[in-house]
């Protein structure tokens, strides 16, 4: 299938309010936070824990964190991978496990029926609280974490990801891939995933959201049941601060490819930022805003230079980045990179025209409802105001704090928060001795 | 899901997530209402109260498997000129308006359809109507644009099938498996015919398809049916009705004898696809005595067996057990025009070849035509489909997607009522009996992807960048 702008389209998918949810909080009995909204109309659960275990935990053992998470449903318990698989599945249940940058969770969907919830809720939390990670289920994993870093080396576009984040984050934790590299990955052992998971996968250290068809009193039963057993621990330490670029860096990388990806940025946000909707509005404006935005119209639709071109801001708990990128023929590589630093420079140097902030804020706050019309979408958004600490009334506030920005508090923010003459700069594409040719 | 791993299907890789989902799930009908303008134009609505929250689609019968040689894509760019702008509204203000109102919207091509979609705040539905309206018959498709759109979707080809080796090798196994079919095509296009193509060719393609006579108009969300019936009259009931135009339906020739095909390309992986011809649910299910109408529902099944969670064969048996695969998969589409494919994916472990994991998956086969499988498995595969019933409908996006699906390869959107019941139904020996029907060497094609090195030289351009046509 073929959209128009894929990345839009994803997001929808998975893109309910009435009104704005309403989030129960209060903690199990061994300390784990609990974030809850009950929704009545569909008899099924979706729930998540999130620990802070994500890839900035790895320390010089990338890849880490991510095989952590992969080897939790692999045994525990005693019982082994296809147990736990079947007894999952055979409910109908859904359990996916994932690991990024700030993060790891394993996540649930379920039916309520008392027939299924309770059986799903306690392999989860086997999974969750004794793994036994086998000795040949960590052979087989680690093989398999090798021949998806083998993949990405055939992505132009993996590759241009994985060389920004080298770039834009230096010796910070978040500038490895949570995949690790061939040398780390050939270097882990079990007693580290062992010592991982004793380390992070601790009540102090997790975060649960939950949201479905049950009452507050079952939502307490089974965050309970959840953490049974789970060992108090400690909380994970606060991870450095992102330093800013001093200079510019570039970094062109030679792939045999037909085109050009081109990625561009810096760290930019952390989740709370003080500057979070300025930036978050003006970059709507500059790139995020799908077929609206600045980016869109002058690379793509007054000059055809490439199928997407956009911006965005990934907050983090600390500055997570700013990206910038397009792809094209590599023929026309430069100049579309040139058009990308120009809008970049002049969005930062002059800010948008007020007509420009009054169609992105009615987009934002006219689609508000759309943002939050699926149970997944509650989960996604009170897994992040949980786990981040964000205000609990960060929902019901979210349409005001967007009217409330202006033209001149964007251009402040962009100012003070991106320097276009400090940018990372990533090309990945054939050589220049290919430019303007083909056979 | 179905096909877990990523890259091997990504010009399609959405699709089959979303039928997998779609159709180990099916309550869309439930609830729906449905109403015929008099110029045609068909209209089915389902409220669903949950949020504030309305889904507009409107489903066009056309798409890559509607053109012919030389032709090739040409579905795919008309949908990317559909926001070039009409007498009304000049281009990008279709997208300007939906955005000012809070409004999502795309629009997708697939084999057997084209569709647009606006998600809307519940109120503004006309908003999507009349501009649906509008471009359903006064299209500008205007040269200058079609020039710089062209170019947009050369770069889309080049992104996700040129420098993609898995989605490349995807595109050279259908055209090697189908050879009268229309599905030999891929849905952006050849780039040759792309570099053909002129905005002629797409008013002819624009006049012919784009009429109320074939479209479907998909409402899912908190409205009321009657008054988006009224809706609908009022904004697309005054549009001429076109002439009824009958589909392309050039259907494939019978395959006697295995085929195989090889792909070499820089990467640094190899892979396998395993086609084999299958049938799919059909309109009139007794016009063939030969296929029975539970065999989809089989079919079906079958590919829940092999791959329909980290506990079924696929992963318990190839990527654990044997440790042949990286990663394996299995695809089939049983909402479909014509006939069309299972498909069997994947990738070896290291350590081993395409050689060793084509020979373990065809042992899966022969496993699944000698032996019964376990009731515990179908029952796994049941008790999914029933949970899938469920979980659907947490998003009215995907209810609207498989009404139309259904609609536009000449279903009944009602067809998704029955999903849950005829999958319950299918016994063991329905599963053996599909597999020795169809999952046969005659039907097969065997293709795969033999990596060239990633560091050695650029690799020939096929693309025909700067205005350079083979």
């Amino acid at each position: 299938m073929y959209a128009r702008g894929l990345l839009c389209l994803l997001l929808l998918m998975v893109a309910r309010v009435n009104a704005t949810p309403q989030i129960q909080h209060w903690r199990t009995e061994n300390g784990v936070a609990v974030f809850f909204v009950e929704t009545h109309e569909l008899p099924m659960l979706d729930l998540q824990i999130v620990f802070d275990a994500g890839s900035s935990r790895d320390g010089d053992q990338a890849g880490l964190a991510m095989l952590t998470s992969a080897l939790l449903e692999e045994g525990a318990g005693g019982l082994s991978a296809d147990e736990i698989s079947q007894r999952f599945e055979k409910l109908g249940a859904i359990y996916h496990g994932q690991s990024g940058y700030d993060s790891s969770s394993v996540s649930l969907r379920t039916l309520v029926d008392t027939g299924k919830l309770t059986p799903a809720i306690e392999n989860l939390n086997r999974v969750v609280t004794q793994p036994d990670f086998p000795q040949e289920s960590f052979a087989r994993q680690r093989n398999l974490a090798l021949v998806s870093i083998r993949q990405k080396q055939q992505s132009p576009g993996d590759l241009a990801g994985d060389a920004f984040f080298a770039t834009v984050f230096g010796t910070h934790p978040y500038a490895h891939p949570g995949e690790g590299t061939e040398e780390t990955v050939q270097a882990l052992t079990r007693e580290a995933i062992k010592g991982f998971h004793q380390r992070y996968y601790v009540a102090n250290n997790a975060m649960i959201a939950m949201v479905g068809d049950i009452d507050r009193a079952k939502a307490e039963q089974l965050a309970g049941y959840l953490t049974a057993g789970m060992a108090a621990g400690e909380k994970a330490a606060p991870i450095p601060p992102v330093p800013a670029l001093t200079s510019e860096k570039k970094v062109v990388l030679e792939h045999p490819s037909v085109q050009t990806h081109i990625l561009v940025g810096q760290p930019g946000m952390k989740r709370g930022d003080p500057d979070y909707f300025p930036l978050y509005v003006g970059n709507h404006i500059l790139g995020g805003g799908g077929m609206i935005s600045r980016l869109f119209d002058e690379i793509r639709e007054k000059r055809g230079l490439s199928y997407s071109a956009y911006s965005y801001f990934s907050p983090m708990r600390e500055d997570g980045p700013f990206i910038a990128g397009l792809q094209t023929r590599t023929d026309q590589a430069q100049a579309a990179l040139d058009l990308l630093m120009l809008n970049l420079r002049q969005f930062v140097e002059q800010g948008p025209a007020e007509e420009e902030l009054i169609a992105s804020k009615k987009n934002i706050t006219g689609g508000f409802p759309l943002q939050l019309d699926s149970n997944r979408d509650i989960l996604n958004y009170i897994a992040v105001i949980g786990y981040y600490g964000l205000p609990m009334d960060y929902l019901e506030t979210f349409t005001a704090n967007v009217e409330a920005v202006t033209v001149e508090k964007i251009k402040d923010a962009f100012r003070r928060r991106l320097a276009p003459d400090r940018l990372a700069i990533v090309m990945v594409g054939p050589g220049s001795q290919k430019e303007g040719g083909t056979d | 899901m179905k096909s877990k791993r990523s890259g091997i299907q990504l010009t399609s890789g959405i699709i089959l997530f979303l039928l997998w989902i779609g159709f180990f799930s099916g309550s869309a009908g439930a609830a729906g209402k449905e109403y015929a303008l008099d110029n045609g134009l068909k209209l089915i609505v389902k409220e669903d109260h949950r949020a504030p929250v309305v889904v507009s689609q409107v489903w066009y019968k056309v798409g890559s498997s509607y053109e012919h040689d030389g032709i090739t894509g040409l579905s795919h760019v008309l949908e990317h000129m559909m926001f070039k702008g009409t007498k009304n509204h000049p281009a990008g203000e279709f997208s300007r308006i939906i955005s000012a109102n809070g409004g999502s919207e795309n629009a997708f091509t697939g084999m057997d359809y084209t569709a647009y979609f606006q998600t809307l705040e519940k109120s503004r539905l006309a908003i999507s109507f009349e501009l649906e309206a509008d471009r359903m018959r006064n299209l500008l498709l205007p040269a200058d644009e079609f020039a710089r759109e062209i170019e947009v979707v050369k770069e889309e080809r080049r992104m996700r099938t040129e420098d993609d080796p898995e989605s490349y090798t995807q595109e050279v196994a259908m055209a090697t498996a189908f050879q009268t079919s229309p599905y030999r095509h891929p849905i952006i296009g050849w780039m040759n015919d792309l570099e053909a193509m002129t905005i002629d060719s797409l008013h002819d393609w624009y006049q012919h398809w784009y009429a109320p006579a074939n479209a479907t108009v998909v409402v899912v969300g908190d409205v009321d049916a009657e008054v988006v019936y009224q809706l609908a009259i009022r904004y697309f009931g005054p549009l001429p009705a076109g002439k009824p135009v009958p589909a392309a339906n050039r259907s494939e020739t019978e395959q006697r004898g295995l085929k195989r095909a090889k792909v070499k390309r820089p990467a640094e992986l190899p892979s396998l696809l395993m086609l084999y011809k299958t049938p799919v649910l059909r309109n009139h299910p007794v016009d063939d005595s030969n296929t029975g109408d539970w065999e989809p529902y089989a079919l079906e099944v079958l590919a829940g067996i092999l791959d329909g969670g980290n506990s079924a064969r696929f992963a318990s048996r190839l990527i654990r057990g044997k440790e042949i695969a990286a990663s394996a998969g299995v695809s089939y589409n049983l909402i479909s025009r014509m006939d069309n494919a299972l498909t069997l994916s994947g990738t070896p472990a290291q350590g081993h070849t395409v050689a060793d994991l084509e020979r373990a998956m065809l042992d899966e086969i022969v496993d699944i035509q000698t032996s019964l499988v376990a009731d515990s498995e179908l029952e796994r595969v049941k008790a999914q489909v029933v949970s899938g019933d469920v979980y659907e409908r947490d998003s009215v996006f995907y209810q609207a997607m498989v009404i139309g699906m259904l609609e536009t390869v000449g279903l009944s959107w009602r067809l998704a009522d029955e999903y849950v019941e005829r999958i319950s139904a299918i016994s063991p020996e329905q599963v053996r009996q599909v597999a020795r029907k169809y999952l046969v060497d005659d039907y097969l094609t065997i293709t795969e992807l033999e990596p060239l090195p990633l560091d050695g030289h650029a690799p020939q351009d096929t693309t025909g960048g700067q205005g350079h046509v083979r």
